[in-house]
């Protein structure tokens, strides 16, 4: 499975692979397309003995005619023998992700998940810019899930364009090749003699030109072109790459029109609502239904089956109310009276954990990093500087609640659902119900948010469960309530950072260690907490000249699903790492930002893996050789920050404060300067923003700058309000009354994004903004009140600060 | 799993019909009275258009005019709308071209949209009442309404150029 493909760490925890679960044995998908390539989008791969598999899957999706494969071996159309499946579809499908009609319209199949980001506007700026298409007659249609087809569709980690802007550019240039061969033949004249302009080939000597359309009957009859005549735009002929678009889906959306997970509705539909186990592990003791089956509208009460953790992306289980209306629904499950046995998980308590985490940090960890000999560094260090922090769990809250629909006839599952991954959502479905995966059908909506907890398919599990059960479509709503309670979270984590400094005020030593309950947890059973690969997530690979280096990980046994979170686990090591370089900055007395420049050094490109980091030396997925650690990027958009902020325009008065951070994460450089104003009773506002990205090439700006916004409100979040708690192994949050994020008083006024002018490899834009939010954050609360916060979130902290003798005072 | 916030289960009290006006159109209804307008409107009407976020009015995603005020579906009772004039996003303006839904598109302001047909309701009731508002009077009256995304300066941007536009 390529779901973790950014998460390399995770391999071996697939639900597939998890030894002894109750989900063993069960027979794999037909094709697996990381069996070969990971890096697909292809229905093909080179090999006889994998032919019949590939003929059948074929068949299994009902595709015939002209498919394309882009395979290791580039892009190519598979041959008449293997496409004895009946007549070319219309209209003409030339490639995985591109149908032309006859009437002209360019149909582009976006097989990744929207959630916000733009992908599906993204996506088909770049295929149809390299097909020359007339943007006008572009459509969008949503792929349903089926990696094979189209290569990995789990849209996390901040993937779609770093690991697909070059097949998207090669789609295009094929098809675009393919139409102009079609009128060259047409025309009887060498294919270099005609030209694809806006939607047309055109033949300048004669001044001929055809529509695409009327080019369709004879492009299905040639040959493809060979991949060494494929033409990919140079910067100077791009028409939308890297420029403006308005965005495809903003009619719908501004109307009331567009379709998410709930807004499905079949024929016959009923709707459920579960009562799941509020402790990790947690089961049904007994129910007593009698009352809710009372309600006016409830039908009937259903066991879900639930799966002991390890629990991985399979449903916690519980009762589940199924009624012809939500309200009935809700009311039916209020009237459950249940008795839980609340399992191993139930003294989970937060209080008691955090003590666990701080002293595991206070202790030696497995190193994730050595460099030099920091233990003798910090020693001969002329000053050492020693600070902890503290970051609970967080839920994604993603505006939409989890909900999915499924239908279940004659044996074939079929499912929509707002999921970040219907491919995993479509092997989840099949294990749990023991059904082959090719009777399973996933159709995506769009995503209200997902953050990473739509990569989980749990509740569509549940949705395709019911239906079965019930014989009829059934819609599964989450509340809020059971959004925050039964989710996958973020790690709590305890960090714990000392620094050494010469005499000048250069750091020389830098120890760090880390302990949060592990993802790992989620897939495996036993796992003792992270490994320390996993700190190549944004505390290893810090883009710091540091001779001497240790970062750590220590033990942290999981009590609950944890799961990836926007930038996942660089969320705390960033504001650790953000906060503590400021507070040696402090302790040297320099400028933040000058001591920050001094601490990227000088310009140096980095293989890791060869400076210091254990095996197996993760890169976010992607090579050390592509994306070396390249400090110069991360110098180069701190300098650009501190110039665009105005970091250098003199000190602000008590109450207003600058900070500043940089993190490396995704392989793309984000350095942010928040500019905060903290009233007298705590409360804090940002009036300014402003953020350098360095992301390599960017296909959408607009959508870049909206994700760093995003980004920056969504850490302010984190940073500011929000905190999953747990007593009695039960989330102590239940909605946003409690589980409090960042509302429109507090939202910056100004949030100005600046974009490296780039055409190297791209990373990531999704992720990258979050990590050094939170350090920067609270480094210009730190500049405005003196209060240092080492412990998130910042909530009531700041009460009182005008009163307070201040760490600056000190 | 508990909805601490959802109201307690009364007694089902017999109930006539009610009759009320969705978007122009004549509705009637003869379900449970406690049903809030959210669901009858999409589990009922089909309106799936205004959003279900958090049931207990913290959102505003589910934000509707009733009777021309801006109102939370999630808390308003069916039992207690007999004859009431409910708009919808669906029905704020007849061809989806109201300056708000303009401007929205113009500023690109939705990522993932779910929130903005709360978002932009409650904005048209601001508008309404204030044609030029302050920040603040837009900070009074968004607070409301959570975005995650975290559209919030588009949608302020968007909010001052509709009321330009509209001055």
């Amino acid at each position: 499975m390529s779901r973790r493909e950014h998460l390399p760490w995770l391999g071996d925890h697939s639900p597939a692979n998890v030894s002894g679960s109750a989900n063993s044995g069960v027979p794999s998908p037909p094709l697996d397309p990381d069996a070969q390539d990971a890096r697909g989008p292809s229905v093909d791969s080179q090999g006889a003995p994998r032919a019949t598999a590939r003929r059948d899957f074929m068949k299994f999706l009902g595709l015939g005619g002209l498919v394309i494969a882009a395979g290791p071996f580039g892009v190519r159309r598979l041959d008449a023998a293997e496409r004895a499946f009946g007549e070319s579809a219309e209209p003409w499908n030339p490639h995985a992700y591109v149908r032309v009609g006859e009437d002209g319209i360019v149909t582009i199949i976006c097989h990744r998940s929207e959630m916000g980001q733009g992908i599906r506007t993204t996506m088909p700026m770049i295929i149809a810019d390299e097909m020359e298409a007339d943007w006008s007659n572009c459509r969008v249609e949503q792929a349903d899930g089926d990696e094979p087809k189209y290569g990995s569709q789990n849209t996390d980690g901040s993937t779609s364009i770093r690991d697909f802007l070059a097949k998207y550019r090669q789609a295009g240039a094929t098809v675009r090749a393919l139409l102009e061969d079609a009128a060259a033949k047409e025309w009887g004249v060498a294919a270099n003699e005609v030209a694809s302009r806006n939607g047309q080939v055109v033949h300048s000597a004669t001044g001929r030109s055809k529509p695409f359309g009327a080019l369709v009957a004879t492009a299905r009859t040639i040959a493809m072109p060979a991949a060494s005549r494929l033409h990919i735009k140079s910067p100077a002929e791009r028409r939308w790459e890297g420029k403006a678009m308005t965005s495809i889906d903003l009619v719908p959306m501004t109307t009331g029109k567009a379709t998410y997970g709930a807004d499905v509705i079949l024929p016959g539909m009923k709707v459920a609502m579960i009562a799941r186990p509020p402790v990790w592990g947690g089961t049904v003791a007994s129910v007593d239904d009698s009352a809710a089956l009372k309600v006016p509208g409830v039908e009937r009460v259903i066991r879900v089956p639930g799966t002991p953790p390890p629990s991985a992306f399979f449903p916690l289980g519980g009762v589940a109310v199924i009624a012809t209306n939500t309200w009935a629904a809700i009311r039916g499950r209020q009237a459950l009276k249940i008795t839980w046995n609340d399992g191993a998980n139930a003294q989970y308590d937060s209080a008691a954990y955090r003590s666990e985490l701080q002293a595991a940090v206070r202790a030696p960890g497995k190193a994730g990093r050595t460099v030099g000999n920091v233990t003798p560094a910090l020693a001969a260090a002329s000053r050492k500087i020693t600070a902890e922090y503290y970051v609970p769990h967080l839920s994604h809250a993603q505006m939409e609640p989890v909900a999915a629909i499924a239908r279940v006839t004659g044996g074939k599952v079929e499912a929509w659902a707002p999921t970040q991954s219907p491919m995993d959502a479509r092997k989840t479905v099949a294990q749990y119900l023991k059904v082959d995966p090719a009777n399973v059908t996933v159709h995506v909506t769009l995503l209200g948010g997902g953050f990473g907890r739509k990569s989980k398919p749990d509740y569509v599990c549940e949705a395709a469960y019911l239906a079965r059960e019930v014989g009829a479509p059934v819609r599964v709503q989450w509340t809020r309530e059971d959004d925050l309670q039964n989710s996958y979270l973020h790690s709590v984590a305890a960090h714990h950072l000392e620094g050494g400094l010469d005499a000048s005020g250069k750091v020389v030593a830098w120890l760090h260690r880390s302990a949060y309950p592990a993802i790992g947890a989620t897939f495996a059973p036993n796992v003792p907490g992270p490994e320390p690969d996993e700190l190549t997530n944004g505390a290893s690979d810090i883009p710091f000249d540091i001779p001497n280096m240790s970062i750590e990980v220590g033990p942290a046994v999981a009590h609950t699903r944890i799961g990836w979170y926007r930038s996942v686990n660089a969320i705390h090591h960033g504001f650790a790492i953000g906060s503590f370089v400021d507070e040696l900055a402090h302790a040297a007395g320099k400028d933040p930002a000058d001591f920050l420049l001094t601490l990227i050094g000088s310009d140096r490109v980095v293989d890791l893996s060869k400076a210091g980091l254990v095996a197996p030396a993760s890169n976010y997925g992607a090579s050390w050789t592509d994306h070396p650690l390249d400090s110069g990027r991360a110098r180069r958009v701190v300098e650009l920050a501190i110039d665009k902020s105005g970091w250098r325009s003199g000190a602000l008065p008590r109450g207003k404060g600058r900070g500043i951070a940089v993190h490396r994460s995704f392989l793309s450089y984000v350095a942010m300067v928040v500019e905060v104003e903290v009233l007298p009773d705590g409360t804090v506002l940002v009036p300014k923003v402003t953020a350098a990205v360095d992301a390599g090439f960017i296909a959408n700006p607009d959508r870049a700058r909206s994700q760093m916004e995003g980004a920056l409100i969504m850490a302010m979040s984190n940073t500011l309000y929000s905190e999953i708690a747990f007593a009695k192994g039960r989330v102590v949050q239940s909605n946003f009354r409690d589980y409090q994020v960042t509302r429109m008083r507090a939202a910056p006024r100004v949030v100005d994004v600046h974009l490296v002018a780039s055409e190297g490899l791209p990373g990531g834009i999704g992720e990258p903004g979050v990590p050094p939010a939170g350090g920067a954050i609270a480094n210009a609360i730190f500049a405005a009140t003196g209060v240092r916060v080492r412990e998130l979130p910042v909530g009531k902290q700041l009460a009182g600060w005008m009163s307070k003798a201040t760490d600056a005072e000190q | 799993m508990s909805d601490p916030a959802a109201p307690p289960i009364t007694e089902d009290a017999p109930s006539a019909p009610i009759t009320l006006t969705v978007n122009g159109t004549s509705r009637t209804f003869d379900g449970d009275p406690t049903m809030p307008l959210l669901w009858f409107l999409r589990d009922e009407l089909s309106l799936t258009g205004t959003k279900y976020g958090c049931g207990i009015s913290q959102c505003g995603a589910c934000t509707v005019h009733v009777n021309g005020a801006p109102a939370r579906a999630c808390q308003r009772r069916m039992g207690s709308l007999g004859g009431a004039r409910v708009t919808t996003i669906e029905g704020l303006h007849p061809s989806g071209e109201h300056p708000l839904q303009v401007a929205w598109r113009t500023i690109d302001v939705p990522q993932c949209g779910f929130c903005q047909s709360g978002q932009i309701m409650q904005a048209a009731n601001l508008l309404s009442t204030t044609p030029r508002p302050t920040d603040e009077q837009i900070d009074s009256a968004m607070t409301g309404h959570i975005c995650r995304c975290g559209t919030y300066p588009r949608i302020r941007a968007a909010i001052k150029s509709a009321a330009e536009k509209g001055s």
